[in-house]
């Protein structure tokens, strides 16, 4: 019972206008970023290599390779500082955390799409 | 000391500010408290206001007696107060006495930790795991020898811990949620799940 009502508190800042995630999906994740007193939105586009959390806590670890290097940034899913989240591609993942990108180079580093 | 109310602790969630920073709370569900006794400085030498919470399945017949006609309310507290004047026997006090961003005080009896080391319960530093070491979680010297030939008393030692009265002081109010009866505190609150806990303002 209490667990619920500790769900039940949060529930009006969980988002339901985001879509579905997996790992492997290719997402375009637009964050609200504040620069000096402007505000202003920052795409950040990549791979999914992992979900965590649940409820409001959930979170997605975003990995790209930006000028060569790798970058992976974490997201909260539910902040209010997520202007919002797209799906680019569906990927074929048989695992739920996809560390494995981080020592492949180039093509390598590509999931297979998804079909459905 | 001031008024304040009674509740229970349901546990921590976290919410987000308006800014997108994570706020950790811990939610008191906060039915509303009764007022069940009046203290004052003639008959009783000192002015407090005694609230009830809760439903209490049996109750003694004395204590039946002492509440009469007024709800058979399970915890009782009483909160020191300057003036007793605005309180009457019976009255109701819910959340709406708090408002986000307030500074509360937060009384409670923290979780029990039964006999716990020196490691646990001081801070002590442990010893080495190996190289032939038999000091692992050991508390060490504990004071002198011949001189002064006795150990001090309120040397820290192992034992009892936890099961405490302890308060936190000028805790935020995140939220106070007057429909469902709670009140949203930052940060952490002492004790278990369900345990009963006194909010004042600080």
């Amino acid at each position: 019972m209490t667990v619920t009502l500790l769900d039940d508190v949060v529930a009006d800042q969980i988002r339901t206008d985001l879509p579905q995630l997996a790992s492997g999906d290719t997402v375009r994740v637009a964050a609200k970023v504040i620069e000096g007193t402007r505000e202003r939105i920052q795409v950040f586009e990549g791979t999914v290599m992992r979900l965590r959390g649940g409820g409001i806590d959930r979170s997605i670890t975003v990995r790209a390779v930006r000028s060569g290097v790798g970058v992976e940034r974490t997201f909260k899913v539910n902040s209010p500082r997520i202007d919002h989240i797209e799906v680019v591609r569906h990927g074929v993942a048989r695992r739920a955390q996809l560390y494995f990108l981080r020592k492949r180079v180039g093509k390598a580093a590509s999931l297979r799409e998804r079909r459905s | 000391m001031t008024i304040g109310l009674l509740g229970r602790k349901v546990g921590m969630t976290q919410v987000f500010a308006e800014d997108g920073t994570i706020v950790p709370v811990s939610v008191v569900a906060v039915e509303p408290n009764t007022v069940t006794g009046l203290r004052t400085a003639a008959r009783d030498g000192y002015t407090a206001v005694q609230l009830g919470a809760g439903t209490a399945k049996r109750l003694t017949k004395p204590r039946l007696g002492q509440l009469k006609d007024l709800p058979r309310v399970k915890d009782a507290r009483e909160f020191r107060v300057d003036d007793v004047a605005p309180y009457e026997v019976g009255q109701k006090l819910d959340v709406t006495m708090f408002v986000a961003g307030e500074t509360v005080d937060v009384t409670g009896v923290s979780k029990g930790k039964g006999f716990s080391g020196t490691i646990k319960r001081h801070h002590f530093r442990r010893g080495p795991e190996t190289h032939g070491s038999d000091s692992h979680r050991a508390p060490g010297s504990i004071g002198g020898g011949t001189t002064p030939g006795k150990v001090f008393k309120g040397t820290p030692m192992s034992g009892r811990m936890g099961n405490d009265r302890v308060t936190v002081k000028k805790a935020t109010i995140v939220r106070a949620d007057a429909e469902r009866n709670l009140l949203l505190i930052k940060g952490p609150v002492p004790g278990a799940r369900t345990a009963l806990i006194m909010i004042r303002k600080a």
